[in-house]
């Protein structure tokens, strides 16, 4: 399936890119990341600490195990500081 | 009942005006842009366009339902703010005024730690140095 990945503040910097469009056959976003560490150094620099990085589902705050049947749209961002 | 995200800056006063009619308690809070530092030149905010609408949305409404609340309002900014300036508002109504600041505390806390926004303080060399999210933040949302 298509999905349009999205990465915010210091992910954004990491990987070098707001977002990319990706073929995938995963699952899970726990499956994702691991097919996005194993593209290249940077997307693996910017998920090297996932105690730090929190994730949406077409726009819903979603956690590692959250199904991406049906999912258009995966966003990583650091926690959020917002107020 | 609104929620709205805009770089521009807002007229507290001209945003209250006719907010909350018939209702027995207005509560309003805002937020400024603070340097801790004393070498802050400017604060950047980076939202997550479709996401932030729909959350700040979602808490507006669930504020409602528990506080029974009349009016809500959320106005929060984006982009490269100065020292002093507004960053966001909320204001509540409510018959009285107890569920008029409940409300008002509990969207704060639902915005610091569950809006998609990311802060970044500018220094004098024009660097950047992205805001750490605070323990204490995320344990106020416990409180709810």
């Amino acid at each position: 399936m298509k999905l349009d990945v999205l990465y915010f503040a210091w992910l954004r910097e990491r990987i070098g890119q707001p977002r990319e469009r990706i073929e995938t056959d995963a699952e899970t976003v726990r499956d994702l990341v691991a097919q996005l560490i194993a593209r290249d150094d940077w997307h693996a620099a910017a998920f090297a600490d996932m105690a730090a990085v929190r994730c949406a589902v077409d726009q819903q705050l979603a956690d590692l195990d959250a199904s991406l049947t049906g999912a258009r749209e995966v966003a990583f961002f650091p926690p959020m500081t917002g107020g | 009942m609104p929620a709205r995200i805009q770089p521009q800056p807002f007229d507290l006063a001209a945003e209250l005006r006719g907010f909350g009619q018939g209702a027995g308690a207005v509560v309003t809070f805002s937020g400024l842009v603070r340097d801790d530092t004393g070498q802050m030149t400017a604060l950047e905010i980076e939202h997550y366009p479709g996401m932030t609408e729909r959350a700040l949305a979602d808490f507006g409404a669930g504020a409602a339902l528990r506080f029974g609340l009349a009016d809500w309002l959320i106005i929060h900014r984006y982009g490269r703010l100065s020292v002093g300036e507004p960053i966001m508002m909320v204001a509540t109504a409510a018959r009285h005024r107890r569920a008029a600041f409940d409300a008002a505390d509990y969207l704060m806390d639902w915005l610091k730690s569950r809006a998609p926004f990311w802060k970044r303080e500018i220094g004098p060399d024009g660097e950047g140095e992205w805001v750490a999210a605070k323990d204490s933040d995320e344990a106020a949302l416990d409180r709810w």
